[in-house]
């Protein structure tokens, strides 16, 4: 903290500060309409919340350019804690289309819902901006105190406050190994920031006895978040009971910044120890993907069976973190993305599926939906063969480059076990169409489908950069690399 | 003219859309008629882009057209791009070429489908995804299309999937077994597509090819034989060649275009595309001409004893199949090619036959309840002969000149040992071509109920047959030993040119014509005369029966090999795996991963205190290794 | 002086009786008290090391982390009280055992 420069650098915070803002300013208007018993505007929180989303988004792109730090090096705004941002941003930009309708059903207090959705995102952006174990800490406790609750968001539902209980304690217990590790790290080195415990880990001089079990519990933290084997065990019973657009926005946005801190802790603080964690992660890559495919096969909920695939997910992308390069960066960053529209676009459908005052929905219920509801049916089967890698889509890119990039850095037994599991992954994603479209309608299969317009126009946006980004992978790619983006900038 | 080569995807993939988003309110014809349309006006697009890479000089025969740069990440970049060469756009003419005959076929064919626009969907789908896979010009957008094809084969071999009968199961179970089958080859393909790119830093075929001979060998090994993994997915070669006799269950046009004319030949197309690869690594390319072989003459020896006409057809493809992939490897990627083309005509032309016969028989394809239909259905006769008798390697008839192609190039290799086996497969070839005819359409009907109800097709269905009953009689004469002209234009792809001597060549050619005789008269004189010495010739291969009728222990060998010890780990992680008889391997692998995957789910109990246990395991566990390895 | 190790001893001991607590016990409530003890072994272990660290006393990074973690702390227990309000409400409960509609 004190050889770095003392600018302050404000600018660098204007994406998670618009977030609060905007999160204040929804509060505020919740509170008007609550005065006046007005019910219009009372639905214009979910709108103002999207406003926040679009206008941090145009911040974000405002800022593309070169790196900024701040406080003292404590964060930093660089592509890749924007690249973080933008992730985030689609998720929750996509969850509050899909919530508009939804929450209302579920819980009469509208306002605190978009408020601390916006609150979330700006922590996890924190997490992607994070160069100091402090700041990864509070970052990682404002995003996950948010998701508590939001997890109960439906307190007289004892699924949904059994989840938060779950979500909650196991959290914090994960909280407490992530926090101790923390302290070794910094025992060892005498630094919580990134750089220079990377300056201490390579000098001969520091004793390293703390910094491998400091390691292992900051693993044990993150593992939680990313949902690794065996740490993953809320994963399924917490998807399955939060409300269905806090699961989808849980799943993808909370996978980007724990990903994110992730990546920057081990490959920015800890590369000289790469030889004695990069063997780990990749055995827990392969523990992960594995056991997550395993149990999908079984799941009849298809919460669940999205649950279980969500921890396959975490383990192809670990299989980046575990290839320890610049293209295994990248490549993850690219596969948050695809995760984050497919994924929501799943679980958007399954809104659809749920029966009345239900928040799952069963596989039987996809029965003949090709026949009943052709277009969702399609629509459904999209994501379905995104999430399985098939190609043209934008899983099957995510996939690519991340094994590839295992490949080039000298793991390719690891992708070889990470595609035979995609592999294996291909049958429970196929068999939710094999269902849609192999199946006679029956007694169960959705008849009636009440849709709503902001849904819609999650679905589409989601379907349409589903397919988008696996005919143009390069659109991401350029905008991240900035060649068009600059000249928008005027920076 | 190249300028316009986007029309040849833009055709197929206009007509799906039109289908998928116009269908419902379009009568069945004309649905049908779209899609053939579609699929013909992409031939008219390959033929004129053949003309115009004829008219250049032979050195020149090779277009790059770049759309756009399809992606770059971590200074790893692929252009979205076709090549037009020799090569592909041979395999463009096949595919649009037969593919619209079996459009128009399958026009009369479906007509009591309902669900025919679907069909005619898939079919254009397909046909798109197959035309990306031969034209792009690297190996990231063939694999687009490779996964294309395949998940078009998944949807129709499963597009009855309501049915279910004795000899299939549930026609939904035999499209799943090819898909999981098929994903082990693309696995294999991905693999090897990441190491090419990590050690050449490209994955277009001309980069490849240039620098290829710089790798080390080690590596090209491991290039080639996970690219031998894939093609034997793809192209139903041993040990991955279970699927195909199971994709019988779809219907029968899609038998005829995918399961024998063009999608299991992608596998032969990757092996000469990449060529290079394989000319540096004579050790597997030795290893794939034989599997290719063997692959061949076990193929034809269970098409002997099949009962199922589709079935005979099937392990037919298969064995033809072999002939090309062995061709491919050794050294005579033109003629592999010939053969893929002849291939494509008479097998497509025996499949719509025998597609006829259903159609006229209502579903009737066993042979044991067949004969004497010549009476009944005279055109469908003829064809299927000519289509027989193309097979059977009669002379002068294309699949002569094929096969004749394959097994001197084969020879001239000096690969004498392979040559012998081919030799025996083309008898083995000749007699079930033959039998399958005679048992068919010649004799006395074996099953008067069957036969009655019998009666000829329409123009719609018998008009394809005479075209492709053309095809496959002159199509060889493009290519006949005295002037080589197909595989003459193909050099500027493959860079082989075939010479065989004079002499050698006379002696392959004596040798074929003789084997193919005698097949076709030990067939005439078995199936039609019945006459006793050739029963006696038969009761000297008895002790084969056994081995025949288990189709040579390969579903027991997986049985022993992937599915016990599956079953025996999962039996000890489970600790209640139900051993049932499973038929079938590809189908246990599935069931024993459900078996895994149903005790992970019941350890997950819902209790936090087991949770937060879990969660402390690991962390004892990763501690230690921690503080041991650190 | 007392010398560090004994510092991180005591952390040990106390993170290893938060730990047990937070494995053994069945009541939520009990369980949170567990996962704090945690927390503040860890506390314990920044500010031994901030006072006995590699680095000079001046740079206080270990006594800032600790601050935090303290606030935080105190937040999660805002929040985990509530929830645990909200599931006795719902099940009249708080055996962690008897929380289990949501398995398989």
């Amino acid at each position: 903290m004190n050889n770095a420069s003392l600018e302050l650098n404000i600018v660098a915070l204007a994406p998670a500060a618009s977030m609060v803002i905007f999160a204040l300013l929804v509060m505020a208007v919740d509170v008007f309409a609550r005065g006046t018993r007005t019910q219009p505007v009372r639905a214009a929180t979910p709108w103002v919340a999207l406003l926040g989303v679009l206008v941090t988004a145009g911040v974000c792109v405002w800022l593309l350019g070169q790196p900024v730090t701040t406080f003292q090096g404590m964060a930093i705004l660089d592509r890749y804690s924007l690249g973080i941002a933008f992730v985030v941003l689609v998720a929750a930009g996509l969850s509050i289309l899909v919530s508009a309708r939804y929450i209302p059903r579920v819980n009469a207090q509208v306002g605190e819902y978009y408020a601390l959705i916006l609150l979330i995102s700006a922590g996890m952006m924190m997490m992607g901006a994070a160069t100091d174990l402090i700041v990864v800490f509070l970052a990682l406790e404002t995003f996950s105190l948010g998701l508590y609750i939001l997890a109960g968001l439906r307190r007289s539902d004892a699924m949904s406050s059994e989840a938060a209980m779950k979500y909650f304690l196991l959290g914090a217990f994960a909280s407490g190994f992530f926090v101790y590790g923390a302290a070794l790290v910094y025992g060892a080195t005498g630094a919580t920031q990134f750089e220079q415990i990377a300056a201490m880990a390579t000098n001969p001089a520091t004793d390293l006895t703390f910094i491998y079990p400091g390691i292992a519990l900051l693993i044990v933290g993150f593992g939680f978040k990313v949902s690794l084997v065996p740490f993953h065990m809320w994963t399924p019973d917490v998807y399955q009971g939060a409300p269905t657009p806090v699961t989808a926005f849980m799943s993808a946005a909370t996978k980007a910044a724990a990903f994110a801190a992730f990546y920057r802790v081990f490959l920015v603080a800890l590369p000289s120890q790469q030889a004695v964690w990069g063997p780990a992660l990749a055995t827990l890559a392969v523990l992960t993907m594995t056991l997550g495919n395993l149990a999908a096969l079984r799941q009849s909920s298809l919460k669940r069976l999205l649950a279980y695939s969500s921890i396959s997910h975490a383990g192809y992308i670990l299989v980046g973190l575990a290839a320890g390069s610049i293209a295994g960066v990248e490549a993850s960053l690219f596969y948050l993305l695809s995760y984050a529209f497919m994924n929501i676009g799943a679980f958007a459908v399954v809104t659809l599926l749920e029966k009345q005052g239900e928040m799952d929905a069963d596989g039987a219920r996809l029965r003949g939906l090709g026949q009943r509801k052709p277009l969702l049916a399609a629509v459904m089967a999209i994501f379905m063969f995104s999430l399985a890698g098939v190609p043209p889509f934008a899983g099957f890119f995510a996939k690519f480059f991340v094994f590839a990039a295992a490949v080039q850095g000298g793991m390719s037994w690891l992708a070889a076990i990470a595609m035979l599991n995609s592999a294996i992954g291909a049958y429970y994603y196929l068999r939710v169409t094999v269902v849609m479209y192999f199946n006679a309608p029956d007694a169960e299969t959705v008849s009636e489908v009440k849709s709503n317009w902001p849904l819609n126009v999650g679905i589409g946006v989601a379907l349409a950069f589903t397919i988008l980004l696996g005919v143009f992978p390069s659109l991401w790619t350029t905008l991240m690399e900035s060649g068009v983006v600059t000249a928008l900038a005027l920076r | 003219m190249f300028d316009y080569a986007w029309l040849l995807f833009a055709f197929p993939a206009l007509g799906a859309l039109i289908i998928l988003f116009l269908g419902p309110w379009l009568s069945q014809k004309i649905v049908g008629w779209i899609a053939s349309l579609a699929v013909l006006s992409a031939f008219g697009v390959a033929l004129a882009l053949f003309a115009s890479l004829y008219a250049l000089p032979e050195e020149a025969r090779s277009i790059t057209i770049t759309y756009w740069e399809w992606m770059t990440i971590a200074n790893f970049s692929v252009p979205a791009a076709v090549l037009i060469d020799p090569l592909s756009i041979m395999m463009a003419i096949v595919v649009t070429g037969v593919g619209g005959l079996i459009h128009i076929y399958s026009i009369g064919y479906m007509d009591h489908e309902p669900r025919y626009q679907r069909f005619f969907f898939y079919l254009n789908f397909f046909i798109l995804a197959m035309l990306i896979l031969v034209m792009s010009n690297n190996f990231l957008g063939t694999f687009v299309g490779w996964e294309g094809v395949g998940l078009a084969s998944y949807l129709l071999i499963g597009f009855w999937f309501a049915k279910r009968d004795d000899q299939y199961g549930w026609y939904a179970d035999a499209g799943k077994k090819a898909f999981l089958v098929n994903r082990i080859g693309d696995a294999a393909y991905l693999l090897a597509m990441f190491i090419i790119w990590s050690s050449v830093g490209s994955l277009t075929y001309a980069v490849v090819e240039e620098t290829a001979a710089l790798l080390p060998t080690t590596t090209l090994v491991f290039i080639t034989l996970l690219l031998l993994f894939a093609v034997s997915g793809k192209s139903a070669q041993f040990p991955l060649y279970v699927w195909l006799p199971e994709a019988m269950a779809g219907p029968t046009p899609v038998s005829a275009l995918i399961h024998a004319a063009t999608m299991v030949t992608a596998g032969v197309y990757l092996i000469v595309r990449t060529g290079h690869l394989w000319d540096l690594t004579p050790i597997v390319a030795q290893t794939v001409g034989w599997i290719g072989i063997l692959t061949a003459f076990f193929a034809a020896t269970l098409a002997i004893v099949q009962v199922d006409l589709k079935k005979i057809l099937a392990y037919s493809t298969i064995s033809q199949l072999g002939y090309m992939v062995a061709a491919a490897a050794v050294g005579a990627p033109g003629s592999a090619i010939f053969i893929l083309v002849a291939h494509a005509f008479f097998k497509a032309l025996l499949f719509l036959g025998a597609g006829s016969v259903m159609h006229a028989t209502d579903g009737v394809i066993d042979v044991r309840r067949l004969g004497g239909l010549r009476h009944k259905m005279p055109q469908t006769y003829i064809t299927f002969l000519i289509g027989a008798m193309a097979l059977g390697g009669i002379p002068l008839l294309s699949g002569f000149w094929a096969k004749d192609a394959v097994l001197a190039g084969i020879a001239a290799d000096g690969a004498f040992l392979i040559y012998s086996v081919g030799v025996v497969t083309a008898l083995l070839t000749a007699i079930y071509s033959f039998r399958a005819v005679f048992l068919t359409f010649n004799g006395k009907p074996r099953d008067m109920h069957v036969y009655e109800h019998a009666h000829e097709n329409k123009l719609i269905m018998v008009g394809p047959l005479w075209i492709l009953a053309f095809f496959s009689i002159t199509i060889g004469w493009f290519n006949t030993p005295f002037a080589l002209a197909m595989e003459e234009f193909l050099s500027a792809s493959t860079g082989h040119q075939e010479h065989v001597g004079l002499f050698l060549e006379l002696v392959v050619v004596t040798i074929s014509t003789i084997v193919s005789l005698f097949g076709l008269l030990y067939a005439w004189a078995r199936y039609i005369r019945g006459e006793h010495w050739t029963l006696t010739l038969a009761s000297w291969f008895a002790w084969l029966q056994p081995a025949l009728d288990n189709k040579w222990y390969v579903d027991r060998v997986y049985d022993a090999v992937i599915v016990r010890p599956l079953a025996a780990v999962a039996g000890w992680f489970a600790r209640v795996f139900d051993p049932k008889v499973i038929d079938g391997a590809v189908n246990a692998v599935g069931d024993v991963t459900v078996d895994a995957g149903e005790a992970v789910r019941k350890l997950q109990n819902g209790a936090i205190p087991t949770y937060a246990f879990s969660i402390f395991l690991g962390v004892v566990v990763v501690l230690i290794y921690f503080i041991f390895a650190g | 002086m007392v010398p560090l190790t004994w510092y991180l001893t005591l952390a040990a001991f106390m993170f290893c009786s938060g730990l047990y607590a937070a494995l053994g016990r069945r009541n939520a409530i009990a369980v949170l008290m567990g996962i704090e003890l945690m927390l503040n072994a860890a506390n314990i272990n920044l500010i031994a090391f901030w006072r006995y660290g590699v680095t000079p006393v001046e740079n206080v990074d270990g006594q800032v982390f600790a601050i935090f973690v303290i606030a935080v702390a105190a937040a999660e227990v805002a929040v985990g009280l509530a929830l645990i309000i909200s599931v006795y409400r719902n099940r009249k409960t708080l055996n962690l055992d008897e929380l289990d509609i949501l398995k398989g």
